[in-house]
């Protein structure tokens, strides 16, 4: 695993979305994501890359084009699918474990499996010391730890992520980057992940979508041909740098376009 | 801990000054008692109708207190309703604003004439009164909801059900809890002024509103302060009682309820 396979996981045809009878915001998308693989979605602000996560998950439908999602209608798909937002819309009455508990209950899984899959969980992202806390007690980068180990705990295969991190300091970035491949080495997942961040995308990525405006389209697809498994000192090789620079200068013309 | 003694010891320095600054009044404009009784003739009063006040306190106090829990009842089941359709809001949400800005002291009478004298129609009125604060802040609470909480739920199958149980409504409790602040007061306002019109089955007896009427036309005077002060503690126990729920349900998770706003 952890390399890409030649089956499709998401599939976009020819989507064109627009709100209403206003521009464009994706226009004429065709994009393949293989299993295995982790895309990241990188572009200037307004070139609908949420909006792709959206249509993804069905939370908006496409105005024309098709989506399948593991061969299926992205609203079908939604039991393998879970959706890791900006803030981590923990719900602020529920304890830690009882917010990484509310996947599973709301699809109806057993206390008794709830209780051991969430169990499993805290400890594999680092909570158990704060399993009864609150949310409020906690720092911007626990909360996306809580955000995260409740989207796993639906053992999804794909995993959507809008911007997970951005709201958090480099710091807590970096580690959370190390943390969300070496869950990716755990468990198999595809993941497709919506960042502002250069670095972020190169050290994640096992491919990078660069996004243009205006309307948003496709601009190019970079592979990232990094060694797995990522480590941390994979940050100061000239490798790295090399393709951060690459795709820096992509995004750019991008945005010149 | 010293903070609070201090806060307190304030408060009563303030009590003190004002019931100094009330007997210096009566001594330099010589005031007669049927005007302005003593602050000591007011706690003698107090001590021998003890047993009328505390009838009259109890009477108006259950009355308030049927009228808040059912405006809790009626304003969160219409809030729900409300908070279906933006439509439907558009629609109804004018009729809540005239049950609040309706002049209840107008509508006391014909309540009175429609539902009869008694403590019916008084907590009807308490009712009336306080349904409008609890309906107006527990819709704001339920249709808040951040979209990626929707959202998350939806991605993960929820029913609708689930989205009202699990998300809408806890997430409604604080917004519930300021409503229930606002109205506790008005209620104790409502149950009085209804009294004022209500009159009482029996001469001399019946809540705070009948006994100040009663005593203002006997020119008790020293009593009617004291039907005053029993009116003020009725209104502050309800709201403590309140605050109390509110800390007891939100102070574990919830900002509003974690510190008193008294400094």
């Amino acid at each position: 695993m952890k390399r890409e396979g030649t089956v499709p996981a998401v599939e976009f045809e020819g989507v064109t979305k627009r709100y209403g009878n206003g521009p464009a915001v994706l226009e004429a998308v065709n994009l393949t994501i293989l299993k295995g693989g982790f895309v990241s979605i990188i572009g200037p602000s307004g070139c609908g890359k949420s909006t792709v996560l959206k249509l993804i998950s069905g939370l908006t439908v496409p105005s024309d084009g098709a989506i399948r999602v593991d061969g299926m209608t992205p609203k079908n798909a939604r039991e393998t699918v879970s959706y890791i937002f900006q803030d981590a819309t923990l719900l602020p009455w529920r304890t830690v474990r009882q917010n990484v508990g509310l996947s599973l209950e709301l699809e109806g899984a057993s206390s008794h499996r709830r209780e051991e899959k969430t169990a499993a969980l805290l400890n594999l992202v680092g909570l158990d010391a704060v399993a009864d806390a609150y949310p409020r007690e906690l720092s911007g980068g626990m909360k996306m730890r809580v955000s995260i180990a409740r989207a796993l705990a639906t053992s999804p295969r794909l995993l959507l992520m809008d911007e997970p991190f951005a709201a958090l300091d480099e710091m807590s970035r970096d580690r959370l980057n190390e943390e969300i491949l070496r869950l990716r080495e755990e468990q198999n997942w595809t993941a497709v992940f919506v960042t502002h961040s250069v670095a972020e995308a190169v050290f994640l990525s096992t491919r990078i979508v660069v996004m243009a405006p205006n309307p948003g389209r496709l601009y190019s697809v970079l592979s990232v041909e990094l060694p797995q498994p990522r480590t941390p000192e994979l940050r100061t090789t000239p490798q790295y740098e090399h393709l951060v620079g690459q795709v820096s200068r992509t995004l750019r013309e991008a945005r010149s376009q | 801990m010293k903070q609070k003694l201090n806060t307190l010891a304030n408060a009563l320095a303030v009590f003190a000054a004002l019931l100094a600054l009330w007997q210096l009044v009566l001594w330099v404009f010589r005031v007669p008692p049927f005007m302005l009784p003593s602050p000591w003739a007011v706690a003698r009063a107090v001590g021998r109708r003890l047993p009328s006040l505390g009838t009259a306190f109890a009477i108006t106090g259950e009355e308030a207190l049927g009228g808040l829990l059912a405006s809790i009842v009626a304003g969160v089941a219409i809030a729900l309703i409300f908070a279906q359709s933006r439509w439907i809001r558009r629609m109804l949400y004018p009729y809540t604003l005239l049950l609040q800005t309706v002049p209840i002291v107008a509508v006391a009478p014909l309540i009175l004439m429609w539902v009869g004298a008694g403590a019916a129609s008084v907590t009807l009125i308490a009712f009336i009164i306080s349904l409008a604060p609890i309906i107006a802040n527990t819709t704001q609470g339920l249709v808040s909801v951040e979209e990626n909480m929707v959202h998350l739920f939806l991605m993960h199958n929820a029913s609708p059900a689930q989205l009202l149980f699990k998300l809408r409504l806890p997430h409604a409790v604080p917004s519930l809890f300021v409503g229930i602040r606002i109205a506790s007061g008005i209620a104790v306002i409502g149950a009085i002024t209804g009294e004022l019109y209500a009159g009482s089955s029996r001469v001399g007896e019946g809540g705070l509103g009948y006994s100040i009427l009663y005593a203002s036309s006997q020119l008790q005077t020293d009593y009617l302060f004291a039907l005053v002060l029993a009116a003020t503690v009725l209104g502050f126990s309800f709201f403590f009682i309140v605050m109390f729920f509110e800390w007891y349900f939100l102070h574990l998770w919830h900002e509003s309820a974690r510190t008193p706003e008294v400094e």
